[in-house]
Order: C-alpha cells, then sequence, then structure tokens
C-alpha cells in the first residue's frame, strides 16, 4: 500500500488516539507540575466608630484574574511528586532514620497513601494473576473432558463472572458476603463467630478483593486455554503414552508446554488490567482497608474539591508503573522484529 | 475423546465432573441469588435471623402480601428514574460501537495491507495505549474539558470511550484483516480498482465475522465502563453503571438498597442475552489475540 493510501485509511483512528490518548498524557505531565494558584490577599483598613484596623481580606477580583491568566496554576517543578500525598520524600527519609527494625519501617510507610495504596496494587496484581491462571487452566482441562453437549452450556454460565460490568460484579459478591447475606452467615456459622466481619478487617478485606479478582478474571484464561487445547496435538499426546507417561506426567511434558505460549499472553493482558484494579474498591465500600493507584486518582478527581493536580500526578506515577509492567514485552517485540528483519 | 487409550479413569472423570460442578455454582449461583432476592424486601434479601427469608420471603409476605415484590424495580426505574440511565446507556453503546468500528475498520485493513516499517511502530503505540488506565487519562481530560464546556455532555463521553476503545479495535481487526487472503483485493486493484474501491466491493462483504466480533468487545467496553463515565457525565446525562454507584451514596442510608439490587439485575440482564446469542463470537474473539501470540 502507497504511504498516501495508507495515511488516508489510517487518519481518523489517528487523530482520535492522538487527541483522547495522547494528548491527555502530555496534559497529565504538565498539569502534575503546576499547583492551583494561592488566594491573592489585601490589607484593608477598616475604620468604625473605634478606630480602625487592618484586616487581610481575601482578593476575589485579582484572584479570578490570576486563574484566568494562567489556569494550569503555578509551576511547581517537582514538588507534588515530594510532598505527603505521593512519594512522600522526607517522611520517607525520617522513617528510614527513626526505623524501628524492617517491618516497623515498612509499617510507618503503610501509613503514607501512596505506599499504602502500591502495597494493595502490587500485592492484588502479583497473587490475582498466577491464582486465575491456575483456575483457569484446572477449568479449561475439566471442561475439555466433559460430553460434547454440556460444553455450550458450561461454557456459557463460565462467561458470565468476566462479562459483567466489575463494579456490578464486585457489588453482587458484596451483597452475599455482608453480614446480613448468605455468605457471610455461613461463615459466621462456620467458624461458629456471630461477630464475623468480611469488611471489618484488613487483611480480610484484601483476601476478599483477591477473590473477586480471581472470580472476574478466571473465565478469560479459560477461555483462551480451551481454545488452545482444542488444538493440542494428538499424536504427541499418544506417543507420550505408548512411551508410559502417566496422566499427571501427560499433563506435564505435553499439555502444559503445549499452552505455555497462551499463559505468557494472559499473564501479560492480566498484569495489565489487574494494576489498574479500581472498581472492587468502590464496590465493596473497601477504601478504608485497600486503596489502589487508581482509586487515589478517582478519588482526588471526585468530591467537592477537584484536586487536579494531585491526581495528574499520581496518574503520571502510575503510568511509569504500567511502562515497568510492560517493558519485558516491550523488549521482547523489539527482539522478535529485529530478528525478522 | 477420540480413542479409548483417551479415556478417562472413573476416578478422575469423577473428581473433574465435581470441580466442573463446583465452578459453574462459583460462577452462576451470585447472579441466581441476586435475582431471586431482587424481588424480596431489603429485611429478607439481608436477613439477620434467618437465611431461608431471602428463599421464602417471609419478611415479603408479611409487608406486601405476596412472595415477590416488584418494589425495587418500581422504586428504581420510576422513583429514581433509571431508565434515564438505561436511554444514556443505549445511545453511548449505538455511537460507541458504530464510530470505533467504522474508523477501526479503516486503520485496521491500512495497517494489515501494509509491509512498511512503520505498521510495527503503529501496533506498538497501540499495545502501549492498551495499558494506559483510563482513570489516568480522564484526569488529562477534566481541565480541557471545563475549560471548553465540554464537561457532562453525552457526545464528549462517546468520542472519549471510541478512542480509548480504537487500540484494541486495531489489534483485533487487524488478525482478522491478515486472515482474509491479500490476493482478493490486489486483483480487484489489478482489474482497474482504486484502494479504497478494493476495500469497498471486496473486502467490506467479506469481513462482517470478524467486525462483529470487534462490535461485540466494543459494546461490552462501553457498557462495562465507570471510570470514564463517572468522571465526564453530569447527574443528568449518567449512564447505568455510575447510576447504580450512586445509588450506593444516596440511598443506602435511607435503606433503600434493593433500588440497587434491582437496577443491578436490570443491568445484567441484556449482558445474559447478549452471551447467549453471541457465545461463539465472545469465545473466538478472546482467543483471536491469543492464537497469534
Amino acid at each position: 500500500m502507497k504511504h498516501k493510501t495508507f495515511f488516508w485509511f489510517f487518519l481518523p483512528t489517528a487523530l482520535a488516539m492522538l487527541l483522547f490518548i495522547a494528548a491527555p498524557i502530555v496534559s497529565v505531565v504538565v498539569q502534575s507540575l503546576f499547583t492551583p494558584h494561592d488566594q491573592v490577599f489585601v490589607e484593608v483598613e477598616n475604620c468604625g466608630p473605634f478606630g480602625c484596623t487592618m484586616e487581610t481580606m481575601i482578593d476575589t477580583a485579582a484572584t479570578e484574574q490570576l486563574k484566568a491568566e494562567r489556569p494550569l496554576g503555578k509551576f511547581s517543578g517537582l514538588d507534588i511528586y515530594l510532598d505527603r500525598g505521593h512519594l512522600a520524600l522526607v517522611e520517607v527519609k525520617t522513617a528510614w532514620a527513626t526505623r524501628d527494625g524492617l517491618a516497623g519501617f515498612f509499617k510507618t510507610l503503610g501509613n503514607l497513601p501512596f505506599y499504602r495504596a502500591m502495597a494493595f496494587t502490587l500485592t492484588y496484581t502479583f497473587t490475582v494473576t498466577p491464582l486465575l491462571i491456575i483456575l483457569g487452566f484446572m477449568v479449561a482441562l475439566g471442561v475439555n473432558s466433559l460430553h460434547r453437549r454440556l460444553k455450550g452450556v458450561v461454557i456459557f454460565f463460565s462467561l458470565l463472572p468476566m462479562i459483567v460490568p466489575p463494579l456490578i460484579g464486585s457489588l453482587i459478591l458484596f451483597w452475599m458476603i455482608d453480614s446480613r447475606g448468605i455468605i457471610g452467615s455461613a461463615l459466621q456459622v462456620l467458624f461458629a463467630n456471630p461477630d464475623l466481619s468480611l469488611k471489618a478487617s484488613t487483611g480480610l478485606t484484601w483476601v476478599m478483593l483477591i477473590v473477586y479478582g480471581v472470580w472476574h478474571a478466571a473465565p478469560f484464561a479459560f477461555v483462551v486455554f480451551y481454545a488452545g487445547l482444542q488444538t493440542l496435538p494428538q499424536d504427541t499426546l499418544e506417543s507420550a503414552m505408548i512411551d508410559g507417561a502417566s496422566r499427571w506426567q501427560q499433563t506435564k511434558y505435553v499439555i502444559i508446554p503445549h499452552l505455555m505460549p497462551l499463559v505468557t499472553f494472559v499473564a501479560l493482558i492480566q498484569l495489565m488490567d489487574n494494576f489498574r484494579v479500581f472498581e472492587p474498591i468502590v464496590g465493596f465500600n473497601a477504601e478504608a482497608h485497600a486503596t489502589s493507584l487508581s482509586w487515589i486518582v478517582f478519588n482526588d478527581l471526585g468530591g467537592e474539591t477537584r484536586l487536579l493536580s494531585s491526581a495528574a500526578t499520581t496518574s503520571v506515577l502510575t503510568i511509569l508503573g504500567v511502562a515497568i509492567l510492560l517493558s519485558p514485552v516491550l523488549v521482547r517485540t523489539w527482539r522478535d522484529f529485529n530478528r525478522k528483519v | 475423546m477420540s480413542s479409548k487409550a483417551l479415556k478417562q479413569s472413573t476416578g478422575l472423570r469423577t473428581a473433574s465432573s465435581g470441580f466442573i460442578v463446583i465452578w459453574l455454582i462459583l460462577a452462576a449461583f451470585p447472579f441466581f441469588w441476586t435475582l431471586w432476592g431482587s424481588f424480596k424486601v431489603e429485611l429478607d434479601f439481608f436477613s439477620k435471623a434467618d437465611w431461608t427469608n431471602a428463599l421464602y420471603g417471609a419478611r415479603t409476605i408479611a409487608e406486601t402480601g405476596s412472595a415477590f415484590t416488584g418494589g425495587g424495580y418500581e422504586g428504581a426505574w420510576v422513583q429514581e428514574e433509571f431508565w434515564r440511565a438505561v436511554l444514556n446507556t443505549a445511545m453511548v453503546c449505538f455511537f460507541v460501537v458504530i464510530t470505533s468500528l467504522t474508523i477501526g475498520t479503516l486503520g485496521a485493513y491500512a495497517l494489515s495491507r501494509s509491509s512498511h516499517n512503520y505498521v510495527f511502530w503503529l501496533l506498538i503505540t497501540a499495545l502501549i495505549f492498551r495499558a494506559m488506565p483510563p482513570i489516568t487519562l480522564v484526569s488529562g481530560y477534566l481541565l480541557p474539558f471545563f475549560e471548553w464546556n465540554l464537561w457532562g455532555i453525552l457526545p464528549t463521553s462517546i468520542i472519549v470511550l471510541v478512542a480509548i476503545n480504537q487500540p484494541f479495535t486495531l489489534w483485533m481487526l487487524h488478525s482478522f484483516f491478515q486472515k482474509i487472503p491479500k490476493e482478493l483485493d490486489e486483483s480487484a486493484k489489478v482489474d482497474g480498482c482504486t484502494q479504497f474501491q478494493a476495500f469497498r466491493h471486496v473486502i467490506i462483504p467479506v469481513m462482517w465475522p470478524g467486525v462483529i466480533t470487534t462490535g461485540l468487545f466494543s459494546f461490552l467496553l462501553a457498557y462495562n465502563d465507570f471510570a470514564v463515565t463517572s468522571m465526564l457525565l453530569s447527574k443528568e446525562n449518567q449512564t447505568m453503571v455510575p447510576k447504580i454507584a450512586s445509588f450506593l451514596g444516596t440511598t443506602q442510608t435511607e435503606g433503600n438498597v434493593m433500588f440497587a439490587v434491582a437496577s443491578v439485575v436490570s443491568a445484567t440482564v441484556p449482558l445474559f442475552i447478549l452471551v447467549m446469542f453471541f457465545q461463539r463470537q465472545i469465545v473466538s474473539g478472546l482467543t483471536a489475540g491469543a492464537v497469534k501470540g
């Protein structure tokens, strides 16, 4: 295809992506370097019957004018990155200097909003991803050995947790694990503890969110692995059997190596998606025990005062996190590409 | 299972069937439970006294005289005007799917028929864009949208969702177009068609399976979105998911959590129907990206 034809075919989608993905990224980076203007104060002499006093007042007109002239606010460099709400350089340094063992240091760190969110986001990403791959693989093996007629029905119901909006999925589970809901009361009976509430403890809240994450994403892994099983070379499997391989050995030495590229694919997609965990925290009403980077951005943007600069800064840090997670893929694709050329 | 040697032993067969049954219960039971419970009153759905109340609806009978009540649905659809959110969602989904497929097919077709170096870079850029959490982009939109008075209206959200959707659409359609033999449009060009005419008369008639599958995923993205729509739409323009989230803020305190339950069920039903009719397309779409590696 000629360059010119390609250009016209590709223009609409390129424009959409440039304007609404590339430009916002630039805008976020710029925004994170500015803070809102301080209010302009004026000293006013207030004279009454009992003499004159000096009062400090907000000069609304001047403040508005300043805002209109420079809507971005005033330049602050990396200040927001280093403040308490984000990387908290000063606090981390103090915590390190006055640390009480490594555990004590991490505990202090856990009280800072950014590190608290980071801790949950990373724990969530790196527990949910392997668990959902294992569950998805087991379901795929199980479904593959079912009768042909049953497969369709099983696939239909297996798709449901993935297809519903994450917020709705988490609400449905949240209502069931409520201490008055069916799972909640079942657990109370099981552990003989009538006051047991999953919502009250940080550890249990994390477990709950991770269980939700696996429930939500396992169908994706299942479908991909199931499709992979359909292309399994039967000859290899049969020769393995003739050589005396047990069923476990067949799985380990034939099926799993065959599915390995798919495992990498699912792992990469899910690492990216789990890193942005956000809706379950809203759905489970869990922000007191677990926050994520995306949730901080959402929280800063919502509410009465929209903390645009703070949200932008967290966004940039999130994007950096995504970039780090994505870098192995990019390096690999780059190598493949070079090998082809 | 073609050969006898591949047959599973009875023990293994039982274990694997048992496991699938457990998985099915895990996957499907929450939905049926919520559907059933949405026709009860709150004291049955959340029953401190006896969990069978949620099944038989003891309080519901006491309060309304029947074991099933549409109170939650009436409250959500009539009193809280959930139908407005449904209409908004329908509009957003329709326009997102149409627009993103139109510009996506053109772009992906060009990518699949060009062998220049920049195709690789464009696809990689799309992959990077796909990895961006949408909420981080939203913080970049707010300031300009406020400045230019674009905040709060449906078209803004639609175009934003289209753009966020593009990277995925491009990747998926690209792999579908690569499966359509190049000889088809090349022979059309030999016969004197321009590239666009070749696309219009030769490719469009055979591209529908891939386009329908991609369209389903665009639909799901628009339907499921919470981050963008909750931040960029004003209260009266809200779509279903942010509307449900707003129920939690206002009505949970009033004891009307059943409104939220009813609207959750209302929002899930269309997806049920969608999966029922398009199960094969969804499965093939999920695997399309994977099989290529």
